[in-house]
Formats: C-alpha cells, sequence, structure tokens
C-alpha cells in the first residue's frame, strides 16, 4: 500500500529496502487470497477476515441475515462449542470482534505475535464448519434485536438516517438498513441463518489480511495448513442492480424525542470505479476536505463560527462501495434559526463553490492534511490492515492504494468547481428532517421546519 | 452527525474488548513533570500536556467552568484568531486535540518531525496553552452551543442515566456535580480567564512527549512549554469522597429500552486493590464475551446487547460501574440477573480455572497495550498524570500474575459494598 511514503518512512528509519515489496500475496487452490503486510514495530500482529458478502445482497423480508449470521459465527462448530472462539482468542492474550456493512463482512483478532498460529486455525474453522443450532439461534436473535433497539430505535439521528436511506434509494438494497427492519428479526429462523452461510462462507468469496510482526513466508505456510484444506465452491450469480435515476427532490420527517433539530441533505453522488481514470470522485473528496476538514474549513467558519446559524454542520461522503453513492451535507440549527435556515445556509456554501471556486490556499491545506495523515496512519496495525480489507471489499486493488493517493493530490481548483456544479442537484436531492418532540407531553423548544 | 454517518455503515459487533516501554523523566527547570519515550521509527510527534484542571476544580455553581476554559482555548491565541490557528495547523497536517474530564484537562499535539512542521506546530501549541484570549463574542457563542448540547443531552435516556448516577454516588463531592444550562448561563469570560490562570501553570503540568525526537530536543520542548505558563501551584484536592447511602432511582423516558447503571466509589489511582480488583472483574464483567455477566445476561437470556462492569479509578475514589440496556419490560428481571451475579461472585470470588483464564489474557494481551506511539502516549500520560511509579509497565504483568483469589475476595468485600450500591434506571417499566 501507498509503496510512495511507506518507502520513504522506511528509508529515513533506516530500514531494509526489502520491505519495498511489502505487502505480500498469495491466493490458495480454493480460491483464498492472503494478503501480509510487515510492520515490525511491535510484536503483535492483527488477522481480518474478509467476506465479499453484506446486507445489500439480502433480500426484502430477510433484511438483517447478513449481520445476524455474523453474530452466530461465535455460537461454535462440531470442533470448537459455543462461546469457545472467544474463550480461546482472550486466552491467547488477543481481542477479537466483528462487523457487517452493507457491502461485507468481516472478522478480526488482534494478538500477541505468537499466538497468530492460533486464531488463523479458528477462522479457518468456522469458515466451513458452522453450527447454527436453533437453540442459540432463539437467544441472540434477542441479542440483535436488543442491539436495534439501542443503535436505532431509541437513537433519533440514527432513526432520520435511516429513513433517509429508505427514500433516497428505491431499488437498490442499500434502501435497508444493515441491522435490519425489526419485523423481519422477528420472524427470521435459524434456517435463514443457515442458508446464507452455506451459500456465502465458501473461501472463494473471502480474503485474509494479515499485519505485523510477521514472516509473509510463514503466514502463508500456515494458511496453507490451515485454510488449504476448505473446499471452494461456486457461488450463485450476483446481479447487478441499478438505482433508476431520481427525478425530484424527495423528502423525509422523522419526529423523535429530542431537543434539537437535525437536517441531511442527501446527493447522489459518483463512486471510484476505476482508479486510474475517474476523476469527479477525487474532486468530491477533496471539496468535502475543503468544507469541513478542520476546525477551520467552510462550513465551521461561515455557518457555525461567523453567522451562527449552525451549532454544526458537515459534510459525507465516501467515495468507494459496492453500489451507489450518496453525498450527505447535515448540521443542526442555531437555537432561535430553523432548519429552513440552515438549509438555505448550506446551499449557499454550495453555491460560493459554484460561483466563485476554491482558493489555492485551502486545496494545498487539504492535501497537506492528507499527506500528514498517511504517516499518521501508519501507526496503527489495525487501521493499516483496515485499509487494505476496505478498498478489496468494494472491488479495487489494495496494489492502488497509492496510485489514489496522487490522484488525489492532483485534482485543481477547477476540477472542484466543475463537480460543485455537476452534483449538486436537486432532482437528485433526499432532505431529511428530525423534528424534535417533547418527552413529557410539555411543549419543548419550537422545532417547525420551516418551509417544509 | 459524523460519527452517525460512519457508524450507520458498521454495526460492530462490540465485546464491550513484553516489556514496558523505556521512559525518561525529568523536571524541566520551571517545574513542569516531563515523561519521554524516543520512538523513531515514524517520523510523527506525539505531544501531551496535562493539567489538573477538569471539572472537580469548578467552584460551587460554575459547573462546565473547566470544559468550557479547555473547549475555548485554542479559539484565539496571542496574535492569533481561531481561524489562523486553525489553518496553520491543517497547513503543515499537524492535529491539536485533548478535552477536559472530571480530573485533568489536556492538549495534545501530534504532527510530523520533520523540523520545518514540528516547529511551527510548536509554536501554536505555545501559543494556545500561554496567551489563550478567551474572546467574549467566540465566548459567548461557545456558552449558547454547549448549552443546547446539555439540553440535547438531557433528552437522551443514557445521559439521563448516567447524570443521575453520578449525582447520587457523589452527592457531596465534585465528581457528583455536573454541567447543567443554567450554571453554564451563568459563566463568564473573566472566569475562563481566572481557571486558566490558576489551573495551566508549570507545577500543575505533566507532559509527555513520544515519537521521532531527541533526548535534548526533548528536554528543549517541554522546557519551552513550561517556561511560558506561570510557576504557579499544583491544584488542591477537595475532601474526599465518602460512600454515600444505597439507593435506587427510577427515571421516566419514553425510549424502548431501559438504560441501567449500578454502582458506587470504589478505587482511586494508585491504590494497591487495583490489581486484585482488574484481575477479579475481568471474570465478572469485564472480559468482553467471557465474563460472567455477558454469559448470564447476554448469552443464556438474551436480555442484552451491551452489559459490562468496570472499575474506574480517578484522582479521587472512581466508580465500580455495572451498565446495561434492555428492553423497558424485561428491566427488572435482568437487574435481577445481575445482582445474582455479582452477590454470587462476591460470596465466592472467581473459580481457579476463571482466575487463570483472566491472568492469561491479561498478560498475554500486554503487548497490545503499547503496539502504537498512541496507545504509548496514553499510557505514559497516565503515568506522569496520576504519578504511578516509572516502571508500572514493566511491573504490569507480575502484579496480575500475583493476584490470588483470596486477595480479589477480599479487594471486593473492601470496595463493593452491596448495600451501598446505587442503582439507576431510565425508562424501565
Amino acid at each position: 500500500m501507498r509503496l510512495k511514503y511507506l518507502s520513504a518512512v522506511l528509508l529515513a528509519a533506516g530500514l531494509s529496502t526489502a520491505a519495498l515489496a511489502n505487502p505480500y500475496e498469495t491466493t490458495l487452490a480454493n480460491g483464498l487470497r492472503i494478503i501480509v503486510k510487515e510492520d515490525r514495530r511491535a510484536p503483535t500482529a492483527v488477522q481480518m477476515v474478509w467476506y465479499r458478502i453484506g446486507s445489500t445482497d439480502e433480500v426484502d423480508g430477510a433484511s438483517g441475515v447478513a449481520h445476524v449470521l455474523e453474530h452466530m459465527m461465535f455460537k461454535g462448530t462440531p470442533n470448537v462449542g459455543p462461546g469457545e472462539f472467544n474463550k480461546r482468542v482472550a486466552a491467547a492474550g488477543g481481542r477479537d470482534n466483528a462487523f457487517t456493512s452493507r457491502d461485507y463482512t468481516a472478522y478480526f483478532q488482534q494478538v500477541p505475535k505468537e499466538k497468530l498460529d492460533d486464531v488463523m486455525q479458528l477462522e479457518a474453522d468456522r469458515m466451513r464448519h458452522l453450527t447454527v443450532d436453533a437453540k442459540e439461534f432463539a437467544q441472540e436473535i434477542k441479542v440483535v434485536m436488543e442491539e436495534r433497539r439501542m443503535r436505532t430505535d431509541d437513537n433519533p439521528q440514527a432513526k432520520l438516517f435511516e429513513q433517509m436511506n429508505a427514500v433516497a434509494f428505491q431499488a437498490h438494497p442499500y434502501r435497508r438498513p444493515i441491522i435490519g427492519w425489526m419485523n423481519d428479526l422477528e420472524t427470521m429462523t435459524a434456517a435463514d441463518a443457515k442458508a446464507w452461510y452455506h451459500t456465502w462462507y465458501v473461501p472463494n468469496n473471502a480474503y485474509v489480511v494479515i499485519t505485523g510482526d510477521v514472516d509473509h513466508k510463514a503466514v502463508f505456510a500456515l494458511a496453507e495448513k490451515y485454510y488449504g484444506p476448505l473446499e471452494g465452491r461456486a457461488l450463485p450469480a450476483r446481479k447487478q442492480q441499478i438505482e433508476p435515476a431520481q427525478e425530484g427532490t424527495r423528502r423525509v420527517n422523522v419526529k423523535a424525542p429530542a431537543e434539537l433539530p437535525v437536517l441531511i441533505m442527501g446527493y447522489k453522488a459518483p463512486i471510484l470505479r476505476d482508479i486510474d481514470q475517474d476523476s469527479d470522485p477525487y474532486a468530491l473528496q477533496m471539496l468535502a476536505a475543503i468544507l469541513d476538514g478542520h476546525d477551520a474549513a467552510r462550513f465551521n467558519k461561515k455557518l457555525v463560527r461567523e453567522d451562527k446559524v449552525a451549532l454544526s454542520a458537515g459534510i459525507d461522503y465516501d467515495n468507494t462501495a459496492r453500489g451507489p453513492g450518496m453525498l450527505y451535507l447535515h448540521g443542526t440549527p442555531s437555537e432561535g434559526k430553523t432548519v429552513a435556515d440552515l438549509e438555505a445556509a448550506l446551499r449557499a456554501e454550495i453555491a460560493r463553490v459554484q460561483q466563485e471556486g476554491v482558493s489555492a490556499a485551502e486545496l494545498k491545506r487539504a492535501k497537506a492534511q492528507l499527506l500528514a495523515s498517511e504517516t499518521y496512519k501508519l501507526d496503527s496495525m489495525f487501521g493499516q490492515a483496515m485499509e487494505i480489507g476496505q478498498i478489496e471489499a468494494v472491488g479495487l486493488p489494495y496494489q492502488k492504494l497509492d496510485r489514489m493517493l496522487e490522484k488525489l493530490q492532483k485534482v485543481s481548483a477547477a476540477e472542484v468547481q466543475a463537480v460543485a456544479k455537476k452534483y449538486f442537484n436537486d432532482d437528485a436531492l433526499t432532505i431529511g428532517v428530525l423534528e424534535p418532540q417533547p418527552l413529557d407531553g410539555k411543549p419543548r423548544r419550537a422545532a417547525a421546519p420551516g418551509r417544509h | 452527525m459524523k460519527r452517525l454517518l460512519t457508524v450507520a455503515f458498521a454495526l460492530f459487533f462490540a465485546h464491550g474488548a513484553v516489556a514496558g516501554v523505556k521512559i525518561e523523566h525529568w523536571v524541566s527547570p520551571s517545574g513542569a513533570r516531563v515523561y519521554f519515550v524516543e520512538s523513531r521509527v515514524l517520523p510523527m510527534l506525539d505531544i501531551q500536556v496535562d493539567f489538573a484542571a477538569g471539572s472537580m476544580f469548578d467552584p460551587q455553581g460554575k459547573s462546565g467552568l473547566a470544559a468550557l476554559t479547555r473547549a475555548t482555548l485554542d479559539n484565539g491565541a496571542g496574535k492569533l484568531d481561531e481561524t489562523a490557528i486553525a489553518e496553520q495547523l491543517a497547513d503543515i497536517g499537524a492535529n491539536l486535540g485533548g478535552g477536559a474530564d472530571t480530573d485533568r484537562a489536556s492538549v495534545a499535539l501530534r504532527t510530523l518531525s520533520a523540523k520545518d512542521k514540528r516547529e511551527p506546530a510548536l509554536t501554536i501549541l505555545n501559543t494556545v496553552l500561554h496567551q489563550p484570549l478567551f474572546d467574549a463574542a467566540i465566548f459567548e457563542r461557545e456558552k449558547a452551543r454547549t448549552i443546547a448540547g446539555l439540553k440535547e443531552a438531557m433528552t437522551r435516556p443514557d445521559s439521563i442515566a448516567g447524570k443521575a448516577f453520578w449525582a447520587a454516588m457523589y452527592p457531596e463531592h465534585p465528581y457528583g456535580r455536573q454541567a447543567t444550562p443554567e450554571s453554564v448561563a451563568a459563566l463568564n469570560r473573566d472566569d475562563l480567564a481566572a481557571f486558566h490562570a490558576r489551573y495551566y501553570n508549570a507545577a500543575n503540568a505533566s507532559i509527555t512527549l513520544v515519537g521521532d525526537l531527541s533526548r535534548q530536543d526533548a528536554e528543549k520542548i517541554a522546557e519551552s512549554i513550561a517556561a511560558g505558563l506561570p510557576k504557579g501551584t499544583p491544584a488542591t484536592l477537595p475532601a474526599a469522597p465518602e460512600l454515600a447511602a444505597g439507593s435506587s432511582i427510577a427515571l421516566a423516558h419514553p425510549a424502548s429500552q431501559a438504560h441501567v447503571y449500578i454502582g458506587l466509589p470504589a478505587i482511586e489511582r494508585g491504590n494497591p486493590d487495583f490489581f486484585p480488583l482488574l484481575v477479579g472483574n475481568y471474570t465478572l464483567g469485564g472480559g468482553g464475551f467471557v465474563s460472567r455477566l455477558m454469559k448470564e445476561v447476554r448469552d443464556q437470556r438474551g436480555y442484552a446487547y451491551s452489559v459490562y462492569s468496570y472499575f474506574a479509578p480517578m484522582r479521587q475514589t472512581g466508580p465500580f460501574q455495572i451498565g446495561l440496556q434492555t428492553k423497558r419490560s424485561q428491566a427488572k428481571d435482568a437487574i435481577k440477573v445481575t445482582r445474582d451475579v455479582l452477590a454470587g461472585f462476591l460470596k465466592d470470588g472467581p473459580s481457579d480455572e476463571e482466575l487463570a483464564a483472566a491472568k492469561a489474557n491479561l498478560t498475554g494481551s500486554f503487548p497490545l497495550r503499547l503496539d502504537s506511539n498512541k496507545k504509548i502516549l496514553d499510557n505514559v500520560a497516565n503515568i506522569g498524570f496520576f504519578g504511578l511509579p516509572l516502571d508500572y509497565l514493566d511491573q504490569y504483568q507480575a502484579r496480575v500474575q500475583a493476584v490470588t483469589a483470596e486477595e480479589i475476595k477480599a479487594a471486593f468485600a473492601r470496595r463493593v459494598v452491596p448495600e451501598k450500591l446505587i442503582t439507576v434506571t431510565v425508562a424501565a417499566d
């Protein structure tokens, strides 16, 4: 990854240039890819197993099954009893966890380097031999429902975001929440989870990323030993699902107990598909940095500090995904200001970029931050594994991470202005508003979302 | 919001969670305690300056002062306005962070170590530490934002539960006093300047440096930080908290889940009971998926996604705390199971097998506590701020290994007195 900067770092530290071949990769006969990034700073290692399967692969009525299966992955195999996985990782002095996204499901362990062998054996075992026991499922599905209550049902902002996506996307599966609709969780069975596992959990639908104080050849040998015997299997065809073009602004209001209103403006936005040929996703990323990359970036400086129209204002844009992209402007109006005031102010900031462009100093600043963050990233073993895993999950090669940085460094002010003109289009806009409700029936601060 | 959007895309399954490092320690000529770890692998430098200037030093009626003082420190200093500070930091890719908790106020700088980056970054750090302006108009703006945030927090079941829990545990101690919209509204700009003048001084500071730096440069940098501060005197601690009577507090809320906190003031930093409590609590509720609470409340009954216990030693007696969230209709059942687990543990302590598993994890995972500059910084800054022994990390594994089941039982009996427990529920049926 980003060999350009890494090499500078390693040379500065007087280390061998042999590390320039880093990361190393091999593919087992069953189709499982093993990516190893050696980093000898500390005697620890990280293993991450990434499955190319996420909530986007679910169907209506079974939302949340990818995430439920992730929970069930800790519930045992014929060799490793329920709860035993965690116990063995803990005994090895390790920490483990897992997460499910729209595009992928990933499992990881952080361990002292001598224990990498143990956790590779454990992950290999559950890649093909999971028991999805009905009794264990019956308990675990309740846990997932509690998780949904905690993360979404009792969290007004998360609820708003869930509704936003349900409205912004109509055909594409990104309209469904990762954790699943409550009713789908209530009707889900162990058989659903089991079918999911048997369909998608095969070595040819996964890759393993290992970083840390390890020798890649030794890791490859361990991978052959533990993962090698697992059989691959052809995967069902996945049909590409394309969201029809949006033809007009959509609006969604959510009422929930809260004090402060929230506004989210979500625009359909491009996703990076071709690292070398694409340009707009890079320019939008730099625009986001100029608007919201530091405390005196445009949104905070103008909307929060100077005009005091917002308590907070920001932008979120992730230009990598398997599916379609969105760019979100969001914020909370100040006391005495309305959601309509905030919307007008956010629009004015976008219009300013459209009409006047951005300054050379702003662009240079954003690039300097980006460059420094490349060094800071190397401080985390886990972060380095995450970066490789995430880029691979959306179908882009980690070998081109450094090329992505070069492309970002080459973005011009004219390109930033051009994407500001191109993508902030009302016909591709979804507006979400949180309307705060009193907890106790007494009227709270007027939160009328203005003209909406 | 930013966190919301990121988190919404990745649901964490959430488990709840060698030799030490070579710490060089000295007192700068101007009187600040300095802790330095040289780490040359990455071309970067972290500096954290900690002051005993947390909310425990908020005067009566001025709750929120410490937090607001720290929050507005970099909103203009010396000849730099808040925009210049943020832009100049961004120009060199440096980050200025930190914050205030109950005990301390921290200012943390991360910068590339190349001289043309490091020196301007240090100039900004020093300006912010030495000459904050506390501009009146900016202060009013930040005050209004703080008040709005406090009002929002008072609608959230977890915040409501947390505030009630601390107020009940510490009725007579500053740890129990918390900022309210009213207390913040009553603050003025001069309160901040006075708080800064009293607490942001060399005698009240510990400075931690980790990264690509020589000892000689570390000495120079630390002294440049300390020399610009008033010499001052260390903060005077309030009287230690006394154990309040046990109580149960139930608060109404329309949420779908009840939030439950159970606990009491238990232990301060540096107390020798810490290691038995740490090792014992691993079995009770600290060991992620393998703890008894996790097994009984989550795995066996599906009552909660997250259930945990921990000891949080602070400058003065910090809490022992159990927490969980569960469907409001089953809160009573979940609390009963939780109390039974705690009672069983207090009575019998860990089994031999549990004790061995706790030690294996706590000693085995030790390298993971120190495998980045950021983690080293956190650990060493703690050692410096709380005055822990310099060999604390070197001794850590041996101290864990030496703990016996009897010591655990005795330490829990001293620190977790069942009739003194405070239970707070919000939104329980």
